[in-house]
């Protein structure tokens, strides 16, 4: 269980905070996805979370545990983070990378590389082709898999991903979030998500939180969003989807009189 | 000018590989210290700044001054304080490159190292150091060739480098020898350069065949500069156990011939020897002190003034017994003796002139000075040797001219001035066939050859023996000959040394 209180993030002394006392609780096993326009704080959020950006002020706390007295590389080698750059190592092969993880813990190399390839075939790269190439040598979407199967190779029981799926085409898209479904549910993960795709976090997500200007300013299951009584900034969020859906259908239907 | 260049390719194996360890030395020794010291201050970003402004510092230092600098900062001469220098001049390139190559790295790669659970220690080895190692090899390329090229300039502190033939070639005109050390030096700094070459593209393009090929290419330089020195202690341990007698030679062609002809002495007495020539005045009379060198030739008014810091001028015996008692008392330094010729200013004119005025002394030129034109260097006339000269002499030349000192000679020989000022053993009196009048009134000041030794070889009986026969054994004839040998007529010097030595021992010395 992740549980933030009060927690709040200034950049510089003057101007708004980037995160403004947020409080939120995550529940063990939930998937819960940050919805937000760019620059709400998601990001600065989620990196709060495993003390690569130190808070201002509030607490966070998992398991119980406040994170700011423990070690800090102990607290981010137990917290899967698949991250919004991506970040692969140029001077390592796929393989590598997404193994490094492991290494990092001692885990034996033939058994660590079994684990990546097995985690590698579940985002869909086959482990064979791609296995030893540089990460230069693959597509954006297939760097950011790279960048999933990193983040779950230590089997974290915590995975935070800054908008894993960004440069994916919809239709792999679609194959990627069934498969981090499924991942969630095998392997019970507790998973704080952030995308901008209001269908994907419908599809994906036990609870939504929508965020503007650093506050967490809606929070819900899917249904409670859709259905329910918003902060203005939220719905505004949430409409523009339907609106696209509006025009989308507008166009699909017949024009009255198309010749005169 | 066949057997000229095979006696200078003789001596390649020992100046190579001498040049080769030095300068390997020196750059491992700052990649040793430059690379993990460019890691440490990427953290301090403070210090980081200092540290750059202090090695950009001693880069503007000349080479020269910086490994001159080293000998009276050790208190040693040779090896080390070289490789010091050349160490401390390798700094700048690597230290520059380690930590831009560090600090450069994408932030966001820096903070997935973080994120993913890396402590700072690793995130420097395993992600910051393999992605800057490109660009920390390109600064230890420039920094070796940098250190080949200034490995030359050790010669004069003592340490054998390809300058040997630089600096010999320089001071006996030996275009042989200065182009065998150039080419020797730039072909080795080209090949040291494409070797780090291919290993830095190797590490960019990851080819792991390049990069062998440019290791191997360090290491075939490493063992062909081990080789030398190996088969040479193989071949020392058998003859001579104890250390070499070490000879020093400044940087004029009669030094490098009396060195050679003291080596060969010792030699022949079954002594092992080691010529350190080219050496700074001040740095081999230091040495001396020392006992890093044993014994070298000096000139009695070089030591008294510069030295003994005595300004005014004495009668030539007082200078002589007042500089070996003060050699003694101040440094231990032992006089073996004078080897009987004096290299000072001297008055020369031509054959004819001498033959026309019958002039043998200064004192007979007094009289027809009037008539005749005096040529010298630019600094001649500025000088207090001039001035004791007219007042000693009561001279009165009709004109004077000045000219560079190379063209002095011609001057006179063609009859453009007829006395000119030369330096006494300088073979180009014998080669222009001058006379040089003997300054009987001694307005010049004395600079009688002497063969100093330093404390520890004053001790040294055997190394005595030999030596001895040397004192007073030299006049300024013969040592006017050998020099024109080497100057003029382009003779390798020990074959010079060894004619000069077996002249002496004709004569019984
Ligand atoms: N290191 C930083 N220094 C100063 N300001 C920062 C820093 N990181 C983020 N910010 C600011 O904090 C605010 C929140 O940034 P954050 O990266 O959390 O946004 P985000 O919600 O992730 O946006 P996006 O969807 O575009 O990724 C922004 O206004 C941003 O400019
Ligand atoms: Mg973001």
């Amino acid at each position: 269980m992740i549980e933030l209180s009060n927690l709040t993030k200034r950049f510089s002394a003057a101007g708004r905070p980037a995160v403004d006392s947020v409080f939120l609780k995550v529940q063990r096993g939930e998937f819960l996805v940050l919805l937000g326009a760019s620059g709400s704080g998601k990001t600065t959020t989620l990196k709060m979370i495993n003390r690569l950006i130190e808070p201002t002020s509030g607490e966070i706390r998992i398991n119980g545990q406040s994170t700011s007295t423990g070690d800090p590389v102990a607290l981010r080698r137990s917290i899967g983070y698949v991250f919004q750059e991506v970040g692969l190592f140029p001077h390592l092969s796929v393989r590598e990378n997404a193994g490094l993880p492991l290494r990092l813990v001692g885990t034996h190399p033939p058994e660590a590389d079994q684990r990546v390839d097995e985690l590698l075939a579940r985002v869909d790269l086959d482990p064979e082709e791609y296995g030893d190439r540089r990460p230069q040598e693959l597509s954006g979407g297939q760097r950011q898999r790279v960048g999933v199967a990193r983040a779950l190779a230590a089997s974290p029981s915590v995975v935070l991903m800054d908008e894993p799926f960004g440069a994916v085409d919809p239709i792999t898209r679609a194959g990627l979030q069934t498969e981090i479904k499924t991942l969630h549910h095998d392997l019970q993960l507790t998973i704080v998500m952030v995308t901008h795709d209001l269908f994907e976090a419908l599809l994906l997500a036990d609870r939504i939180g929508v965020m503007t200007n650093g506050k967490l300013v809606a929070l819900g299951t899917p249904h409670e969003l859709l259905t329910g009584d918003l902060h203005p900034d939220a719905r505004a969020l949430l409409s523009a989807p339907r609106e696209q859906i509006d025009r989308l259908s507008h166009l699909l239907t017949p024009p009255a009189d198309s010749h005169e | 000018m066949n057997s000229q260049l095979s006696a200078q390719l003789q001596l390649l194996p020992e100046y190579l590989s001498a040049h080769i360890v030095l300068s390997l030395l020196a750059l491992a020794l700052g990649i040793v210290i430059c690379v993990p010291l460019g890691a440490f201050i990427t953290r301090l970003p403070r210090v980081q700044w200092l540290t750059l402004s202090i090695a950009g510092i001693l880069q503007t230092v000349p080479g020269i001054a910086l490994l001159a600098l080293m000998v009276p900062l050790l208190g040693m001469i040779g090896f080390i304080p070289a490789l010091l220098a050349l160490t401390l001049y390798s700094f700048l390139p690597i230290l520059r490159n380690s930590v831009t190559g560090i600090t450069e790295v994408d932030d966001a790669l820096i903070e997935a190292a973080t994120g993913i659970g890396m402590t700072d220690w690793q995130v420097l080895t395993k992600v910051q150091l393999p992605l800057a190692l490109p660009m920390i090899v390109a600064g230890i390329r420039t920094a070796a060739v940098w250190v080949v090229g200034t490995a030359t300039l050790a010669t004069p502190v003592g340490a054998v480098s390809l300058g040997n033939f630089i600096f010999a070639g320089l001071q006996t005109q030996n275009v042989t020898a200065i182009l065998v050390g150039c080419l020797a030096a730039a072909i080795l700094a080209i090949v040291i350069d494409m070797s780090i070459r291919a290993i830095e593209v190797a590490l960019t393009r990851r080819r792991v065949a390049l990069s062998i090929s440019g290791l191997a290419g360090i290491g075939l330089l490493a063992l062909a500069a081990l080789w030398q020195p190996l088969t040479a202690s193989v071949a020392n341990s058998d003859a001579e156990s104890d250390r070499p007698v070490v000879i020093g030679a400044k940087t004029f062609s009669e030094q490098y011939i009396l060195a050679e002809l003291l080596a060969q002495r010792l030699e022949a007495a079954g002594r092992s020897t080691s010529v350190r020539s080219g050496m700074g005045s001040i740095i081999l009379f230091d040495a001396l002190a020392n006992s890093d060198v044993d014994c070298y030739v000096d000139y009695t008014g070089t030591i008294w003034a510069n030295a003994m810091q005595r300004r005014g001028i004495a009668p030539r015996r007082a200078v002589y017994d007042t500089m070996v008692a003060w050699l003694d008392s101040a440094y231990g330094i032992h006089t073996l003796g004078p080897l009987g010729f004096e290299n000072t200013y001297a008055l020369a004119v031509r054959r004819e002139t001498a033959e026309q005025y019958n002039l043998q002394t200064i004192e007979d030129l007094t009289a027809v000075a009037g008539e005749l034109t005096i040529g010298s260097d630019y600094e001649f006339y500025d000088r207090p040797e001039w001035q004791r000269l007219q007042s000693t002499y009561n001279l009165e030349m009709g004109d004077r001219r000045t000219f560079d000192p190379t063209l002095m000679y011609q001057a006179v020989a063609t009859g453009d001035v007829d006395v000119i000022t030369a330096y006494s053993t300088d073979g180009r009196i014998i080669a222009f066939d001058l006379v040089v009048l003997e300054d009987t009134r001694q307005a010049f000041p004395p600079y009688d050859a002497v063969l100093l030794l330093s404390p520890d070889a004053s001790a040294d009986n055997r190394l005595i023996a030999v030596l001895k026969n040397l004192i007073d054994a030299v006049n300024a004839t013969r040592m006017r000959e050998a020099n024109k040998a080497v100057d003029i007529d382009q003779i390798a010097i020990d074959s010079v040394a060894h004619v000069l030595s077996e002249q002496l021992r004709g004569k019984g010395g």
